[in-house]
């Protein structure tokens, strides 16, 4: 069975030569297979969310492999690398000017699915996030609260049955009762879909209550990679420091 | 004698003369438009030809239109006396808005819906048509407005160069010291501006989407 997704020696470092050329991003190697929660914990600037940009190529690696269910991304058509790969972020950008239905069924019209199974698969999308297509289906993004719009964010991201998530601190915008709410809600849907993630945060207690393994990045490298049984007795330093502050 | 009584006596030529002021205002900002808009889309892929065509389009807005008129006539192709020539210079002074308008508003929209559409493997055809191009319609539409109500103001002066239009009045009533002349041709042209704003300011209202 091949993984959702394969990292080898993935590197980025800014545009521009000299001494000073700011390396990002330095040899970063993980797997990720079907079911799995990999979480990309790190401070600010450790160098978690251009990892992800370098998996979806928002940004071009300098150096390094990503193969998504097996296949080069390098190789792939980089709109048809993406509409296989969900993509969450904290900001959500939902189309404000598209009602919720037109945001969840965006990727499968985009791939040219036709209307009827369009709309089956975005009521499928809003139940599977908590939401009633009867009530939600036709209002737009700034009629929902936050924690509604990022439910909406999470459906759109599976709408095309994506193999592999990508998620970058999708809760982090959100008042804690709500961000408690979507966690617990998100734990439950993890085992459900079965598909492979990769989840960037900062908050150290919702890494190790969703992710099944645990990368922790610092200065763009990757420092640690172990489930979170084995990250809370972990010896370094970094580590110990988020853990000091959990 | 009163304006109304020279309308009566002069209809015929009056409405030549609001046709032609209209004919040229109409040209020179569908000119814009097509010109201006996909220039202003160019604009947000190329950052760095910002500074040098919005300084150019800066420029020409800076000419005295007057004097604008007058460099055109000796060039070959564009210029000499006539329709033609108030043309490109209405075109050249319409530009500005309407390149200026189309980059702001398509710079403005928030960053992160780029990056979500980007993410979700939006080409950047589909990024523009489903949504740079109608969150930025407002605005573009409102440097359309601009441009078309300063065209009806500014194509009074082709009448100098023998464009025609509302203008003919007023430089013969300026000529001969006769306002009721003047006054002629001013009401319409006004009423025109008036009427553009209106109706654009409608367009932009009906059209762009707003976030209320």
């Amino acid at each position: 069975m091949t993984a959702a997704l394969e990292v080898s020696g993935l590197s980025y470092a800014l545009p521009g030569g000299g001494p000073e050329r700011r390396a990002l991003v330095q040899d970063v190697s993980f797997t990720v297979g079907e079911g799995e929660t990999l979480v990309l914990l790190g401070r600010s600037g450790s160098g978690k969310t251009t990892t992800l940009k370098l998996i979806n190529r928002l940004l071009e690696p300098t150096a390094g492999e990503v193969r998504v269910t097996g296949e080069a991304a390098a190789k792939l058509e980089v709109t048809r690398l993406r509409r296989r790969i969900g993509y969450v972020i904290q900001e959500i950008g939902l189309f404000p000017h598209f009602t919720v239905e037109r945001n969840v069924g965006l990727v499968p019209t985009l791939e040219g699915w036709p209307p009827a199974r369009v709309a089956a698969r975005v009521r499928e999308m809003l139940a599977l996030v908590g939401l009633d297509a009867d009530t939600f289906g036709a209002r737009y993004p700034h009629e929902l609260s936050g924690g509604q719009r990022q439910r909406v964010g999470v459906a759109r991201a599976l709408a095309a049955d994506p193999p592999l998530l990508l998620l970058d601190e999708p809760f982090g915008a959100l008042d804690p009762i709500t961000r408690v709410e979507l966690q617990r809600e998100f734990r439950a849907l993890e085992g459900r879909l079965g598909k492979g993630m990769v989840f960037v945060t900062h908050d150290v207690r919702e890494g190790l209550l969703l992710g099944t393994r645990i990368g922790l990045m610092h200065q763009g490298r990757l420092v640690f990679l172990g489930t979170p049984d084995e990250f809370k007795s972990s010896e370094h330093p970094e580590a110990r420091a988020f853990m000091a502050a959990a | 004698m009163s304006v109304l009584a020279f309308y009566a006596r002069n209809a015929q030529e009056v409405l030549g003369l609001i046709w032609e002021h209209m004919y040229l205002v109409l040209i020179s900002t569908g000119t814009a438009i097509l010109i201006g808009v996909p220039l202003g889309i160019a604009l947000t892929r190329r950052p760095a030809w910002r500074g040098s065509v919005l300084g150019l389009a800066n420029v020409f807005q800076t000419v005295p239109s007057l004097a604008l008129f007058g460099f055109l006539i000796p060039l070959p192709f564009l210029g000499g006396i006539g329709a033609r020539t108030a043309i490109v210079a209405l075109v050249l002074y319409a530009l500005l808005p309407i390149v200026r308008n189309t980059y702001t508003g398509i710079a403005g929209v928030d960053p992160a819906v780029r990056e979500a559409g980007r993410g979700m493997g939006m080409t950047d055809g589909q990024l523009l048509r489903l949504v740079e191009l109608p969150l930025s319609l407002g605005v573009i539409l409102a440097g359309v407005r601009v441009a078309t109500v300063v065209g009806v103001g500014t194509a009074t002066i082709a009448a100098a160069i023998g464009a025609g239009g509302l203008g003919v009045y007023i430089f013969r009533g300026v000529a001969t010291v006769d306002n009721t002349l003047i006054l002629a041709g001013a009401l319409p042209a006004a009423l025109m501006a008036i009427a553009a704003d209106g109706l654009l300011g409608l367009a932009e209202r009906r059209l762009a989407w707003r976030r209320t």
